[in-house]
């Protein structure tokens, strides 16, 4: 490997060796076509013309009265197949299509990263197949819909929780053995070298579109970036347009679950301590001895013990600040987007709106904080009116 | 304690390739997975691979995987692990390879866990999720110990990466035979020849085959090739599943095959 892929100590590429090599081509395939000027101009038209880029940085005036400072929100769920997923499976699938690969996999949680890859395996005549535990399959049924239609087939994982972390796992065995025709499109800024590096490269252009948008709207930079953090894709690509900006505060989403306190929640950077998961060191649920423990999240998006290695590092370094999200609150706050703006979020996007709405009252009136709507909310409707049905009275108000 | 070397050696005399069981520790409870491992002992096994149970095994393919739920249920954890080793070197003085996951060691602390897992009587620690680029986090405690190292090479190692991991080996070089996770096959993968051939061009370290070999023709084939031993999971692990209302039956069963392996890897 030329790169250690190391951020800070966090990293690098704790794998089984048959996957050393790949991941070589991989990282050679990266280096070379990141900077390939034919590359690029290609990925420039998808993400303008398929995908929808730039996508609008929208004041959202009536939440803005409701916590009383200045919130403006980074549409990514207007994005073809309603999240930020897109910006990276455009980017990996075209980097595939450019190594000569013919095949795609993906894991998936909500469904998002496997609707995002299916659409892709489908423009670029890959055959796909997506690997989504049997949990997922369950609750993110719209979305196994649309990957079908999209011609993937969908393996349903039954091993550990049937979440994203078992899709993971089965996903990079079945990599292990096709290896030469098969490209693993991983979904997060998480995983072995050169992934965490490769997510965040192509999930940047929504910070710096984001910077870019608050110079020309607001003719400065915000206070505050907040997004959501599961594996963290959504998360460092917006972070990524302010890094070297000192005075935006960073703010990542975790997710509380029952509470951070009830040890049923999905906050790794929160609640967890570094080890080795899934290829690389960083933050993670885990027991004393070290086993992965299982998480639970409303949204299964960010359904994940472990998080991405540069996140780990930020949080260390103090640069970025993670606070959890409790499903309670998130839930309320899908209510409150949904009446006040008509938007409706994603249950992961929600997390990073929850921990805004928290901030109440607490930051002066021309306070600015962006916020990365990384997704809509149109497959978590079944969920959100399981726990606050319409008719419940409590929201008959 | 019995060396890997000596072993080796001894066998090298003989002109005969170790047998080496792998078994899940703890599988499906301690009690009968020791019953398990000394029955194997007794059948014949040279050398013995075992793993420590772990949440997330990404090298491991379906069989394996619910070996490690299974002896997770039955409460085997690092600590016990090391108790298990104890009890099995009372048995025999086998060398003993460990193959397991690095979060395990991370958590534990690399330093003690190589030292709490040598005095115990394990020879070496293969991580499955750590390659020799990485492998200087662990070898420089595991030489302190007195561990001695063993590394994967697969059919997709370039020749110039398979110098420097047997570089880097003291013990055997883990030869895995086909591009894939643990799992019995029908057939012998078509590379395990050809990488033993190469790799015995390359070192003077033993070098064992394990990942698919599931049939005492294969042990055979492997032998023929020159390898130093065989390694044999899940079609043992295997055996255990098939007979969990009744442990006296898999302990019969393994012995049975393993006799087999034996006499396959004897005969000339
Ligand atoms: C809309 C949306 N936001 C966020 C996430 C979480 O992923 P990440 O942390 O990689 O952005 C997901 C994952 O499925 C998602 O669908």
């Amino acid at each position: 490997m030329k790169h250690t892929g190391r951020f800070g100590e966090f990293g690098g590429y704790y794998v089984p060796e048959v996957l050393i090599p790949v991941l070589e081509e991989l990282e050679e395939a990266f280096d070379r076509f990141s900077v390939d000027r034919g590359f690029i101009a290609e990925l420039d038209q998808l993400n303008r013309n398929y995908a929808g880029r730039p996508t609008p940085l929208y004041h959202a005036r009536r939440l803005s009265e409701h916590v009383g400072f200045q919130v403006y929100l980074k549409r990514e769920d207007l994005l073809h197949g309603g999240a930020h997923k897109v910006n990276n499976t455009l980017g990996q699938g075209l980097l595939a299509k450019y190594m000569g690969k013919t095949k795609l996999i993906a894991e998936t949680g909500a469904g998002q990263h496997g609707l995002a890859t299916s659409m892709i395996g489908a423009l670029l005549g890959m055959e796909t197949k997506i690997f989504m535990g049997v949990t997922d399959v369950e609750r993110q049924s719209v979305n196994v819909h649309k990957m079908k239609l999209c011609g993937a087939e969908v393996v349903a994982v039954e091993g550990g929780t049937g979440t994203l972390k078992d899709a993971i796992n089965d996903a990079l065995r079945y990599w292990t053995s096709h290896v030469s025709d098969t490209f693993y499109l991983f979904g997060t800024a998480a995983g072995p070298h050169p992934y965490p590096t490769i997510v965040k490269h192509f999930q940047s252009c929504i910070g710096r579109e984001a910077r870019r948008q608050c110079l020309d709207q607001i003719g400065r930079l915000p206070d505050m970036v907040v997004a959501c953090v599961g594996g963290g894709s959504n998360a460092i690509g917006v972070f990524a347009g302010f890094l070297d900006d000192k005075d935006v505060q960073l703010i990542g989403v975790e997710a509380g679950g029952r509470g951070v306190a009830t040890g049923k929640h999905a906050a790794s950077l929160t609640a967890g301590r570094p080890g080795v998961l899934h290829g690389a060191k960083s933050y993670l649920l885990q027991d004393a001895d070290g086993q992965i423990i299982d998480t639970e999240s409303v949204s299964a998006g960010l359904d994940y013990p472990g998080v991405g290695p540069e996140h780990s590092l930020l949080k260390d370094t103090g640069r970025a600040r993670y606070v959890p999200a409790d499903d309670e609150d998130v839930l309320d706050t899908f209510g409150l987007l949904t009446r006040i703006e008509g938007i409706l979020p994603a249950l992961e996007s929600t997390h990073a709106l929850a921990h805004v709405v928290s901030l109440k009252g607490k930051l002066a009136p021309d306070t600015v904080v962006v916020v990365n709507l990384s997704g809509r909310g149109d497959k978590d409707v079944g969920i959100v009116e399981k726990h606050r049905p319409l008719k419940d009275p409590r929201k008959a108000e | 304690m019995k060396s890997y070397q000596e072993v080796f050696s001894d066998l090298r005399k003989q002109g005969r390739a170790a047998l080496i069981p792998f078994f899940v520790i703890g599988d499906p409870d301690f009690d009968t997975s020791l019953e398990l491992v000394k029955a194997a002992i007794d059948a014949g096994a040279d050398v013995l691979e075992l793993g420590i149970p772990f949440s997330d095994p990404i090298a491991d393919g379906p069989t394996i995987q619910k070996a490690d739920v299974r002896a997770m249920r039955g409460g085997m954890n690092t600590h016990k692990a090391c108790q298990f080793i104890r009890q099995v070197k009372r048995h025999k003085d086998i060398p003993i390879g460990l193959l397991m996951y690095y979060n395990l060691i991370q958590q534990y602390g690399v330093e003690r866990f190589c030292k709490d897992f040598h005095e115990a009587g394990v020879n070496s620690v293969l991580v499955a999720d750590l390659s020799i680029d990485d492998a200087d986090e662990i070898l420089v405690p595991a030489r302190a110990a007195g561990l001695d190292s063993v590394f994967m090479v697969t059919p997709n190692t370039a020749p110039q990466r398979m110098e420097r991991i047997a570089a880097k080996t003291t013990g055997f070089v883990y030869t895995v035979s086909l591009l894939g996770v643990t799992g019995s096959r029908e057939a012998l993968s078509s590379a395990a020849d050809g990488l033993v051939r190469k790799l015995k061009g390359l070192t003077q370290v033993p070098v064992c085959v394990g990942f698919g070999v599931s049939k005492p023709e294969h042990a055979r084939t492997i032998a023929d090739a020159g390898a130093d031993g065989v390694i044999i999971g899940s079609r043992i692990v295997a055996m255990i599943e098939n007979h969990l209302d009744k442990p006296q039956e898999a302990v019969r069963e393994i012995t049975r095959f393993l006799t087999e392996v034996k006499g396959a890897l004897a005969a000339k």
